[in-house]
């Protein structure tokens, strides 16, 4: 029964934090290494509205997202635009800038346990014989709605349906007037916001330290790929393998082995399927 | 506002021309204008020793070095074979703990230590790339951005080769002048040795294999059994120079396998100028130092490098060789149109 539960909730914080990546991957092929460095300025911009300025929590959450959003947006605008479609460029710069952010916010002494944010609410509940926060439940519940959400928003609103045009095939969403640069930029900003919803939500359970940044990287780089990069919902459901994955790793073998389950999965899935579970790639593109 | 009258035009020049054919060899001017930059080159790097009489910058030479032929591999395996590989680590740590386990497990000394692990390391790195060789561009990055990462978190896991500790009272080189010379002409030998390397026939097939695999496919060539063989020379490269750094810091622990020695050498191959093997070189004689030098501002300084990086992919994507190169072989003027 713990298994189940805590299996659950695990699975779906990594699709959280998956979801970002996955999105801006999907719609606008640049794999967007700073994926960690955005989760971690929302904590933290989250954390100075609320205890340095004293704002009420859910406004410092809407405008931390908010920041997040405009971030991913300038990055696209000003780096990312000019080295799209060269892969190798995209990854050098997306990750430099995500480790001048991380190493910024180290530096300017953001480092230690201090830094926690508060839980939307407290106390707990039994599941059967097990005792979850209500947090937690939070955190699933808001999970499920934004996957429910982000599916009706891209398969029944314009924009939705001018970025998944985008995804399929690039040239055609062109040719038919989708201004492919605009909405690579959406793209980015969205995925900057899903970043941010994921930390809100994820971060008070535990402290806001710096090299979660780089945790969060791995693990939605590991979901994306296990899923298919470019799927969303082969995302969603590689969160579920490797969430109930590493808490069986957990239970039966020891903590150590929880990361190393998470890059076993990304080695092997690239090695068997790099398509992924879900990809929609094309085996010629990426493998000879 | 008035239309642009003039455009900038790039000529060769006169001596480049005439020292492109066998005719160099008729006139010292045209002989030395082609080994000049060479000769620079070669001497500076066997003199540094000489002129950094300070122990701490001694040492510095050193890293440099180490960095110098990781960035040399990543350019090799990136801008000849095509296969972009972020884990300058796995081959660092690899190389490192093989050094460190022949060394205080059989204490073998380190003249022999070096050449066994990039030999056996390159042959390790090999055989766990094999399998992901068939794939391309961001999915290899990917993986072998992921293997350094997997290689610690196994051995902190199964607490094997001294666990979260590591190896400790490995035996340093004889002096720290044969450490620096050994480096140095480590550094030299693979930048020659590759540039000619790339020239065979062997170097077209892997300059072809990147242009278009399935033509080399097509052609009755095994790509698969030539990628290894990239893999093997630049992870043996790669290998040697984490052994090199086991036996400076008499130590091999996770460390090795951390992020910094991935980023830096690709770091310093896009500042140096991507593709020109010497590039990578020239950029690691800069970003190193410039590193220590900002060793005072903790973290600032990764966030410094970082900086520098992106600015140069994104406004002189060609490097300072290239640009260098260009002002010694060509002149620019204005013409009007």
């Amino acid at each position: 029964m713990e298994i189940l539960v805590y299996g659950t909730i695990n699975s779906v914080s990594l699709a959280l934090m998956g979801l970002g990546f996955a999105m801006v991957y999907g719609i606008s092929r640049v794999p967007n290494f700073a994926h960690g460095a955005l989760y971690i300025v929302c904590g933290f911009v989250t954390w100075t509205l609320f205890h340095k300025i004293g704002l009420p929590y859910f406004i410092s959450i809407i405008l931390s997202l908010c920041v997040n959003g405009v971030l991913g947006i300038l990055m696209y605008r000003f780096v990312l635009i000019r080295v799209r479609g060269m892969n190798i460029s995209e990854i050098i710069a997306s990750y430099a800038i995500g480790l001048a952010i991380l190493e910024g916010f180290r530096f300017g002494g953001f480092r230690g346990m201090t830094y926690t944010l508060p839980v939307f609410m407290e106390g707990s509940l039994m599941i059967g014989s097990v005792p979850v926060d209500f947090h937690r439940l939070i955190m699933m519940v808001i999970g499920i709605l934004l996957v429910a959400g982000l599916w009706v928003f891209t398969h029944h609103t314009r924009i939705g349906l001018a970025l998944q045009g985008m995804a399929q095939d690039e040239r055609a969403a062109l040719m038919l007037g989708i201004d492919s640069d605009f909405m690579a930029m959406l793209a980015m900003g969205f995925g900057a916001v899903l970043a941010g919803v994921a930390a809100t939500l994820i971060l008070p359970l535990g402290n806001i330290v710096v090299e979660s940044g780089y945790h969060v990287l791995i693990m939605s780089i590991a979901v994306c790929i296990v899923g298919g990069l470019g799927s969303w919902t082969g995302a969603f459901f590689a969160a579920f393998i490797i969430g109930y994955a590493q808490i069986l790793t957990v239970v039966f073998i020891g903590s150590h082995f929880q990361m190393v389950v998470a890059l076993l999965a990304i080695i092997l899935t690239l090695i068997l399927k790099p398509s992924g579970l879900f990809g929609q790639q094309k085996e010629l593109e990426e493998r000879v | 506002m008035s239309t642009q009258e003039s455009r900038k035009e790039r000529i060769n020049r006169g001596i480049k021309v005439r020292s492109d054919g066998l005719y160099a060899l008729m006139s010292w001017r045209e002989l030395s204008y082609l080994t000049l930059p060479r000769f620079i080159m070669i001497a500076g790097m066997l003199s540094l020793p000489f002129l950094m009489p300070d122990m701490y910058w001694q040492r510095v030479i050193s890293i440099v070095c180490i960095y110098a032929i990781l960035a040399l591999s990543f350019d090799f395996l990136a801008h000849y074979v095509g296969l972009v590989s972020l884990g300058g680590a796995f081959f660092i740590g690899t190389g490192g703990y093989i050094a460190g386990i022949l060394n205080s497990y059989f204490s073998i000394p380190p003249f022999l230590t070096v050449p066994l692990a990039a030999i056996i390391g390159g042959i390790f790195c090999t055989l766990m790339l094999l399998p992901c060789l068939p794939l391309k561009g961001v999915y290899f990055a990917i993986v072998t951005l992921m293997y350094p990462l997997f290689m610690a978190r196994v051995i902190e896991a199964f607490d094997i080769f001294g666990g979260t500790d590591g190896l400790v009272g490995i035996d340093s080189f004889s002096s720290s002048f044969a450490e620096q010379y050994f480096v140095i002409g480590m550094v030299l030998i693979f930048l020659f040795g590759l540039r000619r390397f790339v020239t065979t026939d062997r170097g077209l097939i892997f300059t072809a294999i990147m242009d278009n695999d399935q033509a080399v496919k097509a052609s009755g060539i095994d790509i698969t059994r030539y990628k290894a063989l990239a893999v093997f020379i630049a992870s043996a490269m790669g290998c040697m120079a984490g052994a090199c750094l086991t036996h400076i810091y008499m130590w091999s622990g996770i460390s090795q396998f951390a992020l910094d020695f991935s980023i830096l050498p690709i770091a310093a191959t896009v500042i140096g100028g991507s593709g020109t093997l010497v590039g990578p070189i020239l950029g690691c004689l800069i970003l190193v130092p410039v590193s220590e030098l900002l060793r005072d501002f903790g973290t600032l300084r990764i966030v410094f490098y970082a900086s520098i990086l992106v600015g140069f992919i994104l406004f002189k994507s060609g490097g300072i060789m290239e640009f260098g190169q260009r002002k010694y072989e060509q002149f620019e003027r204005w013409t009007k149109i």
